[in-house]
């Protein structure tokens, strides 16, 4: 069984096979893209790192917001591209897609709305497989691409299915981000960071996205497994929500990922001043 | 092999696959492991079938309709879920799945419902079980099948309303997965379709086989050895046209899987991603995905069973369309004809074969139809449908 489900991961361009001894060399079997260069090199200088998502097109000024993200010290910008029926969502996101939609925003508007703005950090597009495919997988890497979007991240595209996208993304030069849980067993964990772009994201905790009142023991349990098994940069996401639990997150990762504490702000009209502000007591958190 | 074991990918052609976040993978495999095992250890047989007979009323007889069959110039056989413990086929399902979850040491079940006969069994499987139960439910679908949700609750169950998207089946679905991620570790998804992501297609399908083995079996005996020339069940994400069909693959009879006409993912979908799957799914230029509606709650969902969309696109079943007034006329043509009142979902497929008796059916044809459920639970609505409220 393990081996039907390893002869499915996608196999990757030079070397085409990694056998997990090759592990520790797989980094150098291929050019590292644009966010992967800046996560390591901030790792080099001794920094963390901060991730922030905002929900594409789920208000009028988010564009400004996305500025003010960048502005507030995030070093990459996770944009959610809105799907009728996001999975792994928790009630925040889920509104924020809705609002998306309501306002009429698309897989294309969303991209072509952020390809006039200077985001001043790396973009990652977060979203849901079904988008991919009815705009055609070559079709929305490009688009992607053009946008100035460096990469992906699709939850419910699982190793197992992502070699269609993953061809496509390496060819436009988009690092499709993949996740380890909690539940992935470390063999499966070190398939999974052979074959992520990017960083790997680390599901903290067993749940939907959405603010916790702790971190989770399980946060630092995941990020221990990746980083037994690959030397790619860790970044925790899914229940990290205040700088308390991002500095938490960061005593043992790379950096973390926060999402529903900045869409519940943006949603409650904090507008891009409160949000930057925000963004910043996350960037003196992890920096202290 | 068509309708055999998909293997460890879970592939019917390019369809189904196993599209959930890495959180849910290993709950996946465990899940597919443990059926594995379970379905081919003779004792986890030997324990169903004594379940399914002693308490669920198995097997269902297969009824001749003769006035009905007079009446549209063909042969009609119905084979009787409603008659099952329950009053549906959804049973069958959810006894395999509860006494696997008892085997994997789960102690706590979750459901989605539509029309709430999905639900209803479950909460029962769980207090024969002695297990927690949670459904969720569209709230659309709690104000239209009010009756069910009582049902459930007196089961035991604790039943969730679904405040997001169209608040019906394809909502209560998302919602059961996002509570499967924070709590697979001690619950069992208790999906009730053969949808969502490997292996529930399979699991579910090879626990509705029952229904076609039984059914094949009792044709074969009625009809001198012989076997129906058409088998027609109604379809939302089919779980009871797949256990149908299960038993007649290897026939030659033409096989037919009717969906609501507001509801058609074969014939108005296009192949997607969603709830695990790749399969048909009514879906908008950009791969949102569009609400289905119709009469029944339990046929108000945007996509199929990936097995049903391959079988489609080798030909090998149809699927046809039946639209809302037709389907209230045959509610009351089996009722009065045969003195059986259909759940309306089960309705479509009665609808499907009286339109089309003498035309695409010939007469003198023989049919075999599964009358998935009962229609108890649908009174009230054709009530205010038929006296205008």
């Amino acid at each position: 069984m393990v081996a039907d489900l390893a002869a499915s991961f996608p196999a990757r361009s030079s070397p085409a096979k990694l056998s997990s001894a090759d592990i520790f060399t797989a980094r150098s079997a291929y050019d590292p893209g644009t966010i992967e260069t800046h996560l390591c090199s901030r790792r080099d200088e001794g920094k963390k790192s901060l991730c922030c998502y905002l929900m594409g097109g789920m208000s009028r000024d988010w564009l400004d917001i996305l500025q003010a993200i960048s502005h507030g010290g995030a070093n990459i910008i996770e944009v959610g591209i809105p799907f009728s029926d996001p999975m792994i969502d928790g009630p925040v996101i889920q509104a924020a897609s809705r609002m998306a939609l309501d306002a009429g925003a698309t897989p294309a508007t969303v991209l072509d709305e952020i390809s006039h703005v200077e985001a001043g950090v790396p973009l990652v597009a977060m979203t849901y497989y079904n988008l991919l495919l009815k705009g055609g997988l070559s079709r929305m890497a490009k688009h992607m691409s053009r946008a100035r979007i460096s990469g992906s991240i699709i939850p419910d595209l699982p190793p197992e299915e992502s070699g269609p996208w993953i061809r496509e993304a390496d060819g436009s030069g988009i690092e499709n981000v993949m996740l380890v849980a909690p539940t992935t067993p470390v063999d499966r964990a070190r398939r999974i960071c052979e074959s992520t772009r990017g960083f790997v994201y680390c599901v903290g905790t067993m749940g939907v996205t959405g603010e916790r009142d702790s971190l989770a023991r399980t946060a630092r349990e995941v990020v221990a497994k990746v980083m037994s098994v690959t030397d790619k940069p860790a970044l925790v996401g899914i229940g990290v929500s205040t700088p308390a639990q991002a500095a938490g997150a960061c005593s043992v990762a790379d950096g973390v990922i926060v999402g529903s504490a900045i869409v519940r702000r943006v949603m409650e009209g904090s507008g891009a001043s409160g949000v930057e502000k925000f963004v910043r007591s996350l960037r003196d958190a992890i920096d202290s | 092999m068509v309708m055999g074991d998909p293997g460890p990918g879970g592939k019917y052609g390019e369809y189904g696959g196993r599209f959930v976040p890495e959180p849910l993978m290993a709950a996946c495999m465990e899940l597919e492991e443990s059926f594995r095992s379970a379905w081919a250890d003779e004792t986890f047989r030997v324990q169903l079938n004594a379940i399914l007979s002693d308490y669920a009323g198995r097997p269902t007889p297969l009824t001749e309709c003769r006035r009905l069959s007079q009446r549209v110039g063909v042969r009609i056989l119905l084979k009787r879920e409603d008659l099952a413990h329950t009053g549906s086929h959804k049973i069958n399902n959810v006894i395999g799945q509860a006494l696997l979850a008892d085997r994997m040491g789960k102690k706590r079940l979750v459901a989605e419902t539509g029309a709430g006969q999905h639900g209803v069994a479950t909460a029962t499987a769980a207090a024969l079980f002695g297990m927690e139960c949670v459904v969720y439910m569209g709230e659309l679908d709690t104000v239209r099948q009010e009756l069910n949700v009582f049902r459930m609750e007196l089961l035991g169950a604790e039943v969730r309303p679904v405040k997001s998207g169209s608040r019906t089946l394809k909502d209560a679905v998302n919602e059961a997965l996002r509570d499967w991620v924070s709590t697979c570790e001690t619950t069992h998804y208790c999906l009730g379709s053969v949808m969502g992501p490997h292996p529930y297609p399979w699991m579910v399908r090879e626990f509705q086989s029952i229904v076609g083995e039984e059914s094949r079996e009792q044709c074969r005996q009625l009809l001198h050895g012989l076997d129906p020339d058409w088998v027609v069940a109604c379809v939302g994400g089919g779980s009871n046209a797949a256990g149908t069909f299960a038993g007649f693959i290897s026939t030659t009879a033409n096989l037919v899987g009717v969906e609501a006409a507001g509801g058609a993912a074969i014939s108005n979908g296009a192949p997607g991603v969603l709830h695990g799957m790749m399969s048909n799914l009514l879906q908008d230029d950009t791969g949102q995905v569009l609400e289905a509606r119709s009469i029944s709650a339990g046929l108000d969902y945007p996509g199929i069973g990936p097995e049903h969309a391959y079988l489609a696109s080798l030909g090998r079943a149809r699927y046809e369309t039946a639209g809302d007034g037709e389907v209230l006329e045959a509610f009351k043509l089996l009722a009065q004809m045969e003195g059986i009142i259909p759940a309306l979902e089960s309705a479509h497929a009665i609808a499907w074969v009286s339109r089309e008796a003498g035309k695409t059916i010939p007469f003198g044809s023989t049919v075999m139809v599964t009358l998935s459920g009962r229609g108890d639970k649908d009174v009230a609505q054709v009530k205010d449908l038929l006296r205008g409220g």
